[in-house]
């Protein structure tokens, strides 16, 4: 930190200046000219917490897809498959047991099941054809839809969380002041604030499994060189049925956590595909703060699109990745 | 060598002959599309049972001849419209074609029609103004009334008796939504209502969050009117309560419906109260509509708790079509003639009352002006308020004199 201001003085201002500016944005009660340039403070700090939030849930999504890619090379376009089946599974058994939490759980294992069975009976079998596996991949995806669209139907289906979780919370954040000089705070649904909480708990156990542990260890070693570790005495089968086990079920959890915040219904698994695949191109292929940092601006690219220009709000995300990919083609955090 | 001429021949005399006897006696081929992916999933799907409805109606036979159906599926963008109905057309050689269900693929379908005019083009539930207003088809057909005339007397209802001068207006980005939004506002403007351009929010379909754009809704509007369909419906009115909304709001005609009410999770008791209108009503008491929904429930113990406004225009249409077979004797040659002069002077009783075509074969139709309330077993139901006999597309003006409030847009009406 001391380094980096004595490096780079002008930059560092500049950082310090912008934080500065951001919190105050936050915190302070707009001035009048400031609402007529930029609308109303309530429309902006909920954007921005959308836009946290969202970024959680494709976080979710995200981390296991790139996880699974980094060590396998295998670009899983099942992905959302398993997001989507996680949501159902988990729905059904809410559904049935009454409990929100024994549905998150189950739907966490099941997927992570799904994905050891796809791992072992499919992926197996043509190690290091990475376009076949692909494709093996896409029609995965197209028969899992059709199954999915034949047993659960159409219907738009909602989870019921528990009640103490749902509604909203008001935050310590003044919106404005009343002529009558009542402070109005910004409200905000508590499970939103959930969906952040657990991405954020789910990332510092990825990064503490990935690096404080010995399994992690071997992750890690395997994303660099794959015959190296193999070579070494380690079964790699192993730890590549761990890794896809890991990386499906947080999917599968993912759709229990984003079905309860928005909803489930056929179309939803391409969807998230295609928010991880623009979130790891953004982040970087394989690396896990690079799903975390794409995740964020995808997220708030979405968000702030949607409120202040509707009708052209998809744009900002493409262009990101269009940037990305002119600028740094290998991702942000990504390698080589 | 005499042999292979002989059976040569042989082959050709019984393709000869069997070519316009097959065109006369087969089976009538018809194709129904619909969205059977996507955002609007579970409307397409209610769509094709009131396709079967029909068929079923009348044991798949009409004028003597079987019915074959082939169903075709799109995702509501235009360009899937188009591809499924050439699949359909080109590949399975349909006769006669119903469908699409969203508005903007019914725009393209329509000038798809164009260019085969050998084939008979059937609304499935597409409600777009244009499809029949402007530029219509020689061979598309809509027995399904369109989201003008939908809205018909809403404007008027929620000015004069709930009190509302200014509202907000949340809609998706295409050609539905806007006829809706026009339909809706054009008689809440002229009263002097009031809904300004920054207060109007367009959003794309399939859209799922919908937290921003709630925290971007005025809060000194009266109501906000929100024209929603299937699982992007649900996912508004689910976060605007997580978000602790508190204005009215109006409805659009597949807002509140049963596509919406029907879905499966929590039950939203905010919504009751809330105004709407729109070719149906669930809870018509009316001897034609209660055994259309008795019959529904009957073939459909798995579809919604009362038919759809999607299967109640499919089968509409359907039976248009068959109940044209049946008059003409399943005669299709002379590139269908006599199918389309039948079609156009139609006139039948639906479940919700008398259609008849006008020139530009849109359907003239019963209207129902409604409200939310908790049905009978307990789960939320459209009551009628009122019925509006016979809306026109045109409400009652001359072709001309409507083509001057001019295309329907984001920005129409101005007020």
């Amino acid at each position: 930190m001391r380094r980096f201001v004595e490096r780079h003085p002008f930059g560092a201002l500049l950082i310090a200046v912008a934080v500065a500016i951001f919190v105050w944005l936050i915190f302070a009660v707009w001035p009048e000219w400031l609402v007529d340039a930029i609308g109303r403070k309530k429309t902006f700090v909920n954007t921005l917490l959308n836009g946290i939030t969202l970024a959680g849930l494709y976080f979710l999504v995200a981390s296991g897809f790139t996880l699974v890619f980094g060590l396998m090379r295998n670009v899983n376009l099942a992905h959302g498959s398993m997001y989507l089946l996680g949501a159902y599974i988990g729905y059904e058994v809410s559904e049935a047991t009454g409990s929100w939490f024994l549905g998150l759980a189950v739907a966490f294992l099941a997927i992570a099941l799904t994905g050891v069975l796809l791992q072992v009976l499919i992926f197996r079998r043509m190690e290091g054809e990475d376009l076949r596996q692909t494709l093996v991949t896409i029609g995965i995806s197209i028969i899992a839809a059709d199954l999915m669209l034949a047993v659960w139907t159409g219907t738009t289906y909602q989870f019921l969380p528990p009640e103490w979780l749902f509604g909203a919370a008001q935050l310590p954040i003044v919106s404005v002041i009343r002529s009558s000089g009542d402070a109005v705070y910004i409200v905000y649904p508590i499970y939103r604030l959930v969906v952040l909480a657990v991405a954020i708990a789910a990332g510092i156990a990825l990064w503490l499994f990935l690096n404080r542990t010995r399994v992690g260890m071997m992750v890690r070693a395997g994303v660099n060189d794959r015959e190296m570790l193999a070579a070494s005495g380690v079964n790699v089968q192993l730890v590549f049925a761990l890794v896809f086990a890991i990386g499906a079920g947080l999917a599968g959890m993912a759709g229990v956590i984003g079905g309860t915040a928005l909803s489930i219904a056929p179309g939803e698994d391409i969807r998230y595909l295609l928010a991880s695949l623009i979130v790891v191109i953004v982040g970087g292929l394989g690396s896990v703060t690079g799903a975390a940092l794409g995740a964020l601006l995808i997220g708030l690219a979405e968000q702030f699109g949607l409120a202040y220009f509707p009708t052209y709000g998809v744009v900002l995300t493409f262009l990101i990745m269009v940037v990305t990919l002119a600028v740094r083609p290998q991702g942000i955090m990504g390698g080589r | 060598m005499y042999r292979f001429a002989k059976k040569v021949l042989a082959t050709a005399a019984v393709l000869a002959l069997a070519g316009p006897a097959a065109a006369q006696d087969g089976p009538i081929k018809m194709g129904a599309l619909a969205t059977l992916e996507g955002a609007f999933t579970v409307l397409g799907e209610d769509g094709m049972r009131g396709v079967r409805m029909a068929l079923e109606e009348f044991g798949y036979k009409a004028g003597g001849r079987e019915i074959e159906l082939i169903t075709g599926s799109s995702d509501a963008s235009p360009d899937s419209a188009i591809r499924a109905a050439r699949k359909l057309v080109e590949q399975d050689g349909v006769d006669i074609l119903v469908g699409p269900l969203s508005g903007s693929e019914g725009l393209a379908v329509k000038d798809y029609a164009k260019t085969q005019p050998e084939t008979t083009f059937v609304n499935g539930s597409s409600a777009a103004q244009d499809t029949t207003l402007r530029d219509p088809a020689d061979n598309f057909f809509r027995f399904s009334t369109e989201g003008a005339q939908w809205m018909a007397g809403l404007g008027e209802y929620v000015y004069n008796e709930k009190g509302y001068r200014s509202v907000a207006v949340l809609a998706e980005d295409y050609s539905f939504p806007y006829t809706q939004v026009f339909g809706f506002l054009e008689p809440f403007c002229r009263l002097g209502g009031e809904a300004p351009a920054d207060a109007r929010f367009w959003v794309p379909i399939g859209n799922k969050d919908y937290s921003s754009v709630i925290a971007a809704l005025p809060d000194d509007v009266d109501a906000i009117y929100v024209a929603l369909g299937g699982a992007d419906a649900v996912n508004f009115l689910t976060q605007y309560e997580q978000a602790g909304g508190q204005l009215p709001l109006i409805g659009g005609s597949i807002t509140v419906d049963q596509t919406v009410l029907g879905s499966k999770g929590r039950t939203r008791e905010f919504i009751i109260g809330t105004p709407s209108a729109g070719p149906i009503s669930d809870t018509w008491d009316d001897p034609r509509w209660n055994a259309f929904v008795a019959t529904y429930k009957e073939m459909f113990p798995d579809g919604f708790p009362s038919p759809s406004l999607f299967a109640h225009a499919y089968y509409i249409n359907t039976k248009a079509v068959l109940l044209a077979l049946e008059q003409i004797g399943g005669d299709l040659s002379d590139g269908q003639a006599k199918l389309r002069e039948t079609l156009s002077t139609l006139e039948f009783e639906t479940p919700t009352g008398m259609v008849h075509l006008d020139e530009r074969r849109q359907a003239v139709a019963d209207i129902f002006l409604t409200e939310v309330v908790v049905g009978p077993e307990g789960n939320l139901v459209n009551q009628t308020v009122k019925v509006i006999p016979q809306v026109s597309q045109t409400f009652g003006l001359s072709y001309e004199e409507f083509l001057e409030y001019g295309v329907v847009s984001r920005e129409n009406p101005e007020c």
